[in-house]
């Protein structure tokens, strides 16, 4: 995971680094099994996928198939690509629904043209960016995922990836390879002003293009355009020179209950008791 | 693998002519029939993406030739039965052990417990 110290596109490739005990962690660890649960629940509402009607979705990089799980509980079905044969053991002792493929997706996607409803990834699409043979080249695997993937996809639909980006020159040469296949659409980042909880979902359309959904949490980041000036009944508030309020106060209690939210941490409601001292008698 | 991944499939080894690398030949060593929950909807939605004739030419080569018309009738989707034999041979019947071979360039691609083996070589990547 991003989190853990180094990453683990820099450990080796991925056919390697997730061998069997790295595998097994997506079964028997529950924390990463809630992550990975959490994001697929979340690219899957991305996809914007029609209430009614069963589609058939492609999952690359799909693992031990936990965000297939997620598919199929919506009704969906999909079948799964993955470059780890100790990954797809699992998915087989899972037992899981949909059909599983070995395969490089940087050699592109093996399928016959407009024949997925939609495309998810999770935390897959940055193993890419690296070059672990010498004949590798990333922008050019990258781009012929894209291009072979947008030719996968019919025509009106959505791939959805979440992916865990280095920095920012990675970020936009993903972008710039996507775009160049032929994808519309962009980067929706949920909790941007959390380094923990903060997610990347590259949204890509196939020819109609949608308007870009808005990432969680991002309602009191943006510099929304305000044409007139707003109302409000709350109290300026007092704050020392630095432009900080007085620790411990009211005020200060609230900013750091605001700055968790947006965060996406839970947090209790903000109420008359908020911050009041406790009498003797309590 | 199920015969629907079979019919989406195709050979992805470099040089092909456009269009090429379908369908790939199945030599199996071993199938099996796994009960799937039938979807009506869904396999009416996948009548259309399939190319017919190597459907019926998987599932004839698997030993599964299970009553298909040679063409799907204009009114299929009211046709239950139709749709319940097509369930059955496209998500059902799952090659375990065998071989995938590339009707272009000879490839063969193995199977092993249910997943074909894509991965390509650099000199094919």
């Amino acid at each position: 995971m991003a989190g853990s110290g180094r990453r683990p596109e820099h450990r080796g490739p991925p056919e390697l680094f997730y061998d069997e005990t790295e595998a097994r962690k997506y079964t028997q660890n529950s924390r990463v099994v809630e992550i990975q649960s959490q994001m697929s629940e979340r690219a899957v509402e991305l996809l914007g996928l029609p209430q009614d009607r069963p589609c058939l979705l492609l999952d690359v990089g799909c693992g031990s198939g936990l965000s297939g799980d997620y598919i199929s509980e919506e009704g969906h079905y999909w079948i799964g690509m993955d470059i780890s044969p100790a990954m797809l053991d699992v998915a087989v002792e899972r037992e899981v629904e949909g059909d599983l493929l070995l395969a490089d997706v940087g050699d592109g996607i093996p399928f016959r043209p407009g024949m997925f409803d939609g495309c998810i990834s999770i935390s897959a699409v940055q193993w890419l960016c690296n070059a672990d043979k010498k004949s590798h080249s990333p922008p050019k695997r990258l781009y012929r995922f894209f291009s072979t993937l947008y030719t996968a996809l019919a025509r009106g639909s959505r791939a959805v990836l979440q992916l865990y980006p280095e920095n920012s020159e990675q970020l936009e040469l993903i972008t710039a390879q996507a775009m160049r296949a032929g994808f519309t659409g962009g980067m929706v980042v949920d909790y941007p002003n959390s380094t923990k909880a903060k997610k990347f979902f590259l949204c890509l359309f196939v020819g109609a293009s949608g308007t870009l959904p808005k990432g969680l949490g991002t309602e009191c980041a943006d510099g929304e355009e305000v044409h007139q000036a707003k109302f409000t009944n709350e109290r300026t508030r007092f704050r020392n020179a630095k432009g900080k309020s007085v620790k411990k106060s009211r005020d200060w209690i609230l900013e750091k209950k605001e700055r968790r939210r947006r965060q996406g941490k839970e947090v209790r409601a903000d109420t008359k008791y908020t911050g009041r001292k406790r009498r003797p008698r309590f | 693998m199920k015969l629907l991944t079979h019919n989406l499939l195709c050979s992805n080894v470099r040089g092909l002519r456009p269009g090429g690398g379908f369908p790939l030949r199945i030599q199996a060593s071993d199938v099996c029939v796994r009960p799937v929950p039938f979807n009506a909807a869904f396999v009416a939605r996948l009548v259309p993406r399939l190319r017919w004739a190597a459907l019926l030419e998987a599932a004839e080569s698997l030993g599964h030739p299970s009553e298909l018309p040679p063409e799907p009738a204009p009114d299929y989707e009211g046709d239950e039965t139709f749709l319940r034999r097509v369930h059955h041979v496209l998500l059902e019947v799952e090659v375990l052990e065998g071989f995938l071979q590339c009707p272009d360039s000879g490839r063969q691609f193995p199977i092993s417990r249910g997943i074909p083996n894509m991965l390509l070589s650099e000199e094919e990547a």
